[in-house]
């Protein structure tokens, strides 16, 4: 290199110092933030996976000093969350809809749009005493739809952004076509944009379970718990986060363990849906 | 008319004797002495996009199972002017078009049109491909089936007949269950005009359908244009002036949101009215 006359060496020297710097110093902010992860998945596994045995998965929630497991609230927070996924799915995709398809140029998008950013980042706690006040004061008692409601409206503005979204992505020239196809409307948004934009609406949805799995705040307000099967949504229900929650926070030690089974079994469900909404919208 | 018919037979005669006429120059020309009638009647038509007037009060009549061609230098509203035909830029909000556009004796401009089916009626192919995100087959039968009832083998027979109508039947034929967005560019071109086809709409509109394509595809493209024309009333926008030449019946020639001139196509480029028309064609703008 040092053959050619005109570069400058130490110039070049000095540049590629500084990419080296800059190099590292993003490999290092790289490192921070994975560190957490897998520190917190360690934990996880490191105390946790000892206690993961069939009767988490088949006993119910026991009373303290006995054995039992975590099935009621493995039930209870599936039923719950995929209720919620049912009430707020098909309201977001069809807001979303609204949004990226009928509204583009109305007054109304952008104040609907805001609406939805602030639900997005409104505190789950603050939507968990809403509930409270218009479900479970009216009908006396905590329930299962409760918290499959409450679960509904944190889901319902993620399904909405991403939706819209994912649906605005659909070339412009693609509705043209089938528009001059004489396609009304309904049915270009219905069989060319919906099919177009399905792996990012999906993706949406699939995130929105991943949060919702995980809430406790908005729960504690409205589904509560119960020590042990639910025979319906008409009564408490349990669920795992507020299980954890309560275990966790208990003396008894057998419960603890518990908490730690229910920690790990949540973390590593959220991860998996998150793997696989990844690799739907990556194989699109 | 009769006498540009008179004029063309005098034409012909004189290159044939002169042996330099090609097949498909012997087609056009044949074409021409059909007994013209007007199949879309342009009257006074103004195009705004909000404030901007983009179509200065056009006027002008495409003849019925003819070629016409609209030509321009960039900007100069070709497309838009097509974009009015089907009336695609409703997509849209502030764009709109005053005066008439006649069609089988009614004004498609009028508000009580029914744009879905003036669509089945007035079909058109894009700039660019646009396969919808389903297969070969079912980009066909998607236009069909909004307005036909067709049995599985009526269907059948008319995606082949549409792909046949493309020249894609050939290379498609084993693969008509793949997507659409798998072909090469020129095929999903053919497959977009193909669906165009599919739906036997009366007038075909074409936006630029080669500027995406190679020349193969595009000598492709051209003949098959050659072949629809029969049963087609087509009209093509197109920055290509040879093209325009040898596909052609008529050409318009716009500049400036205005129509300069519209005429035979061998007659605006072997003998243009207006300055500006000679100018384009001999390359000294645009």
């Amino acid at each position: 290199m040092s053959a050619l006359k005109n570069i400058d060496m130490g110039l070049y020297r000095k540049r590629r110092f500084f990419n080296f710097l800059i190099l590292f110093c993003t490999m290092l902010a790289t490192a921070f933030g994975l560190l957490w992860l897998v520190w917190l998945l360690v934990t996880l596994f490191a105390n946790g996976f000892q206690y993961l045995n069939m009767a988490v998965f088949t006993q119910p929630t026991p009373p303290p000093g006995e054995s039992g497991g975590l099935a009621n609230a493995i039930v209870g927070s599936l039923v719950i969350t995929v209720v919620g996924v049912l009430i707020g799915g098909p309201v977001g995709i069809l807001a979303g809809t609204f949004l990226s398809e009928y509204a583009t140029h109305s007054r109304i998008a952008p104040a609907i749009r805001f609406i939805n950013d602030v639900l997005l980042s409104a505190p789950s706690i603050i939507l968990g005493v809403f509930v409270y006040q218009i479900v479970v004061v009216p009908t006396g008692h905590f329930s299962g739809w409760a918290g499959a409601l409450a679960l509904a409206f944190i889901a319902l503005p993620i399904i909405v952004r991403t939706t819209e979204d994912m649906m605005k992505l659909v070339p412009n020239a693609v509705r043209e076509a089938a528009a001059a196809l004489g396609a009304p409307k309904w049915k270009v948004t219905v069989a060319i944009v919906y099919r177009a934009a399905k792996a990012g609406i999906l993706t949406g949805v699939l995130l929105a379970i991943a949060r919702i799995s995980g809430e406790t705040a908005p729960l504690l307000f409205t589904a509560l718990n119960n020590q042990f099967w639910t025979s319906g949504l008409n009564e408490p229900i349990a669920n795992l986060p507020v299980v954890i929650f309560q275990f966790a926070m208990s003396p008894y030690e057998d419960w603890q363990h518990l908490a730690w089974a229910g920690a790990l079994l949540i973390t590593v469900s959220v991860l998996v849906i998150n793997i696989i909404s990844r690799t739907i919208f990556g194989n699109r | 008319m009769a006498k540009e018919r008179a004029d063309l037979v005098k034409e012909m005669e004189n290159t044939m004797e002169n042996g330099l006429m090609n097949q498909q120059e012997v087609r056009r020309e044949a074409r021409g002495l059909r007994e013209l009638s007007i199949k879309l009647k342009v009257k006074n038509l103004d195009f705004y996009y909000g404030s901007f007037h983009a179509l200065h009060s056009i006027s002008l009549d495409i003849p019925e199972n003819q070629v016409t061609a609209i030509i321009g230098p960039s900007g100069c509203g070709k497309s838009t002017l097509i974009r009015v035909f089907n009336r695609i830029y409703e997509l849209y909000p502030r764009q709109y078009a005053t005066g008439e556009i006649i069609l089988d004796g009614r004004n498609i401009l009028s508000p009580k049109e029914d744009l879905n089916l003036l669509r089945a009626q007035v079909g058109m192919v894009f700039q660019k491909p646009t396969p919808f995100p389903m297969s070969v087959y079912d980009n066909i039968a998607f236009g069909v089936k909004l307005y036909e009832r067709l049995s599985r083998a009526q269907m059948d027979e008319r995606v082949e007949w549409a792909l046949r109508k493309a020249a894609l039947w050939d290379e498609v034929k084993d693969k008509l269950k793949q997507s659409g967005t798998a072909l090469s560019g020129g095929q999903q071109q053919r497959l977009c005009i193909a669906r165009a086809i599919a739906v036997k709409p009366e007038v075909l509109l074409l936006d630029e359908p080669c500027s995406a394509l190679d020349p193969i595809s595009t000598a492709k493209v051209e003949q098959l244009i050659e072949e629809l024309v029969d049963d087609y009333t087509i009209i093509i926008v197109t920055h290509n002036m040879q093209q325009a030449a040898r596909v052609s019946d008529f050409t318009a020639f716009m500049y400036l949101g205005k129509l300069i001139e519209f005429d035979n196509t061998s007659k605006i480029f072997t003998n243009p009215r207006k300055k500006e028309t000679e100018d384009y064609i001999t390359g000294r703008f645009g």
